[in-house]
């Protein structure tokens, strides 16, 4: 659905569902802000938040665009969302359920504040060394320097040791591998060379690989666990729970997972199905826009079928589950989803290719030389030392710090932005693709409709039908009353006839805005007018409504196909509003009513055809789509199976977002091959000179830190381009800082 | 040369002391919200650090 769902009021036992216990009488809900941007936002947010009865602690957190609310909860939930509607802010509700600390990260981070230290400290001392230090100072030094690198090998090593390790019990080899007998090798001979009092021993050059190999391990991982994370927790649009009838009649709200077929639940107006379910009770509306991307509003009543995920619009229902959460609409969703072929799973991250070249070239360089040493002079300690040199030298860390650093750096934009990317190698994907496909509603669209041509009423019965439409959620209704200024009349009685339409009564007139068939006397219109406002029931006028294009999609759509993209759509809508909708884009190739098998069929195809595809995305019915494409995309206000199929999540209602996130990705890209090309060159310029036996510690650690900086100042150089340049911050041009509702309009 | 007796293993406590003091401080959160920190500086209220 929309942006207007997202922002929907949440019922207060979803707000307690989604909060987990922090103290005995304490609970904390964390939301996620979009909208958050400057130091004013941080100060009005936790203001407006921290003075609501029950909250005892309100902190926002600018980086992650967070705000995490700690209350009593001895009151229960205070109206948090409406206050954050109320001060104009977006926001998606996040759940407990994945841990709430990192711990790998925290390890790696421990790993290279203590490598870090060992570095600069045994620099230091190599320093003192290098510059002349001789005798029994340089043998204390290099023992000063021994006694730091043992603890520090054996802390921070252990994150390479161990991945190399399983990469050997498997017959297998990987980065860490060279790295490991690189460092353990220039350990084990230094120690060897201290003992003997030899002029040379390579602890700095151990330690500080170690501490540049874990800053370029922290930022890759940093950079593929924290997006994922934030994508996970983002707001769920399914329900937390429902209001489940016991057979004592008592009412219970019951969590998803614990509901069973044959219980009753009482649906609301304003609430989502919660399991597929069978109408017992009452008529409404339901949109179905997020399960099968039919943008128009279905009418249900008793004995009527409802999906799973589908919203219940304008009268409360009572509903009898018949299947449970795990055999619902969505459990289907997830099985076409594991069958559907993912282009990425064939995916190798250019890191792991380049890696792949790179372990048996230095191995077998550093077997070579050390043969080639032994053959020439006999003796083994020159020739190790020289077969460690060389793995010291060619230390991969274009690879294993240049290109995290240039994801990290990309990523950062994106997320600027209002992007957020899953992992680096969607990245790499993305700048492969030659063909996008769109989903029409909710990603092309809004997913609401708007009225048709307004211009064309009576501005008089216009404002009326406003005026009665006002009281109703229907977004038909809710589209009339944006579309026109409300006539000032003051109704006896306005009812609402869930599934019907609405009725107002002045004096003895009769007003009645709805269904053609219910509005209208028998016969008084031959046609099927749709949606009509009648007065004792004589047509007065008929309304059309259609689903309106996202803001800047046509933008948007011309900048890509000036990239010459070819652009499709597929929808599982009705062939009319999709070829409009085509139309008006300019989108050449249209599909309508695809099934999500279709969809996925018809990515298979793409790909069999030697196309690369993106997929953009938002509904439950897109989610096998979205895994099958080589890359995807999806909306934040996309169904949250479909979001964590995607690579990409946009929180953002512009689809500018697509031609963004290309340019950042080619830039990217195109980052990593300068890296590249700097690594190769300095290891054509450094490995003759390690061959020969030239490398002395000194040399090692200036060509290693040299080549570091080198390529981690190239990931952080600005680009050119202005679609990199930060985004104002000006309050006034923002259309974060209008209130939701006056943006929904616009 | 006898002043490298203490004087080495001052510096290495002062580093180690620099160490300590970053594993505080990443444990207390001090990393959390980095832009956040910087325009909160700006703000008059009573804003207590965490």
């Amino acid at each position: 659905m929309s942006a207007a769902a997202a922002t929907r009021a949440l019922p207060a036992e979803e707000i307690l569902l989604a909060s987990r216990a922090v103290a005995d009488d304490l609970r904390q809900t964390d939301l996620s802000v979009p909208g958050i941007h400057c130091g004013g936002c941080i100060r009005r947010i936790e203001k407006g938040l921290g003075e609501l009865p029950g909250v005892t602690h309100a902190r926002v957190n600018l980086s992650t665009k967070r705000v995490s609310v700690v209350w009593r909860a001895g009151g229960g939930p205070p109206p948090l969302c409406e206050t954050l509607s109320a001060l104009g802010y977006e926001y998606h509700l996040q759940s407990f359920q994945e841990p709430a600390k990192d711990q790998t990260l925290s390890q790696l981070i421990r790993a290279l504040a203590v490598a870090g230290f060992a570095a600069m400290n045994i620099m230091g001392l190599s320093v003192a060394i290098w510059s002349g230090a001789a005798g029994d100072t340089r043998d204390l030094f290099h023992g000063l320097s021994a006694l730091i690198a043992l603890p520090t090998l054996a802390y921070s090593g252990r994150v390479f040791f161990a991945s190399a390790w399983s990469a050997l019990k498997h017959r297998q080899t990987n980065m860490d591998v060279p790295i490991s007998i690189g460092v353990l090798l220039a350990f084990g001979m230094s120690l060897y060379d201290t003992v003997h009092h030899a002029t040379h021993a390579y602890f700095d050059a151990s330690i500080s690989l170690l501490f540049f190999l874990l800053i370029g391990r922290t930022l890759d991982h940093m950079m593929r666990e924290r997006a994922r994370n934030a994508v996970k927790g983002l707001g769920k649009l399914a329900a937390f729970g429902a209001t489940v009838v016991t057979d004592d009649g008592t009412q219970i709200y019951t969590p998803v997972e614990d509901i069973a077929p044959g219980m009753t639940i009482l649906l609301p107006a304003g609430g989502r199905v919660p399991v597929d379910a069978v109408v017992r009770d009452g008529r409404s509306d339901i949109d179905v826009s997020l399960a099968t991307g039919e943008s128009a509003p279905e009418n249900v009543s008793a004995g009527r079928r409802l999906r799973a995920g589908t919203l219940n619009l304008t009268g409360p229902l009572t509903i009898t589950a018949i299947a449970a959460a795990k055999d619902s609409f969505l459990a289907e969703m997830v099985r076409l989803m594991e069958a559907a072929e993912g282009g990425r799973s064939t995916y190798r991250r250019l890191a792991d290719r380049a890696a792949s070249l790179y372990a048996p070239v230095v191995h077998s360089a550093a077997f070579l030389s050390f043969v080639g040493w032994m053959i020439a002079s006999g003796d083994v300690h020159q020739a190790v030392t020289v077969a460690v040199a060389v793995l010291i030298i060619t230390c991969p860390c274009a690879l294993g710090l240049a290109v995290p650093m240039v994801q990290v750096v990309a990523a950062r934009r994106l997320f600027e932005r209002g992007i957020m990317v899953k992992d680096g190698s969607a990245m790499e994907r993305l700048t492969e693709i030659d063909t996008i496909l769109f989903d029409k509603t909710g990603t092309l669209t809004m997913g609401r409709p708007v009225l048709q041509n307004p211009a064309a009423h009576d501005p008089a019965s216009l404002s009326l039908a406003a005026a009665i439409a006002a009281h109703s959620n229907h977004p038909y209704s809710q589209a009339l009353a944006s579309a026109a200024p409300r006539a000032a009349i003051a109704f006896e009685s306005v009812t609402e006839q869930a599934g019907l339409g609405l009725e107002a009564k002045t004096g003895d007139t009769v007003w009645r805005l709805g269904r053609g068939d219910w509005a209208l006397r028998a016969g008084a219109n031959a046609g099927d007018a749709g949606t009509v406002l009648s007065r004792d029931g004589q047509l007065v006028a008929a309304f059309t409504f259609d689903d309106a294009p996202r803001a800047d999609a046509q933008a948007a759509m011309a900048a890509l196909r000036d990239q010459s993209f070819a652009l499709e759509m597929i929808s599982g809508d009705r062939p009319g509003p999709v070829r409009r909708l085509a139309q008006t884009l300019g989108i050449a190739e249209a599909h309508a009513t695809m099934l999500p098998a279709e969809k996925t069929a018809h990515i298979a195809a793409l790909a069999a055809a030697g196309h690369k595809v993106l997929m953009v995305g938002d509904g439950l019915n897109d989610a096998p789509a979205l895994v099958a494409a080589h890359v995807s995309m999806a909306p934040a206000n996309a169904a949250d199976i479909g979001r964590q199929a995607a690579d990409f999540v946009f929180l953002h209602p512009s689809l500018q977002a697509v031609p963004s996130v290309i340019t950042v990705a080619r830039t990217a890209k195109m980052r990593i091959r300068q890296n590249f090309a700097l690594a190769v060159l300095y290891n054509l310029i450094a490995l003759p000179l390690a061959i020969a036996g030239l490398v002395t510690p000194l040399i090692a650690a200036l060509a290693m830190s040299g080549s570091s900086i080198l390529v981690v100042a190239n990931a952080l150089r600005p680009s050119g381009s202005p679609a990199h340049i930060r985004q104002p911050r000006a309050h006034a041009v923002d259309g974060d800082h209008l209130p939701a509702g006056v943006r929904a309009m616009g | 040369m006898s002043v490298l007796w203490y004087l080495i293993p001052l510096s290495l406590l002062l580093g180690a002391g620099g160490l300590a003091s970053f594993f505080w401080a990443l444990r207390s959160g001090q990393y959390e919200d980095l832009s956040g920190a910087a325009e909160r500086i700006l703000l008059d209220d009573d804003d207590r650090p965490i």
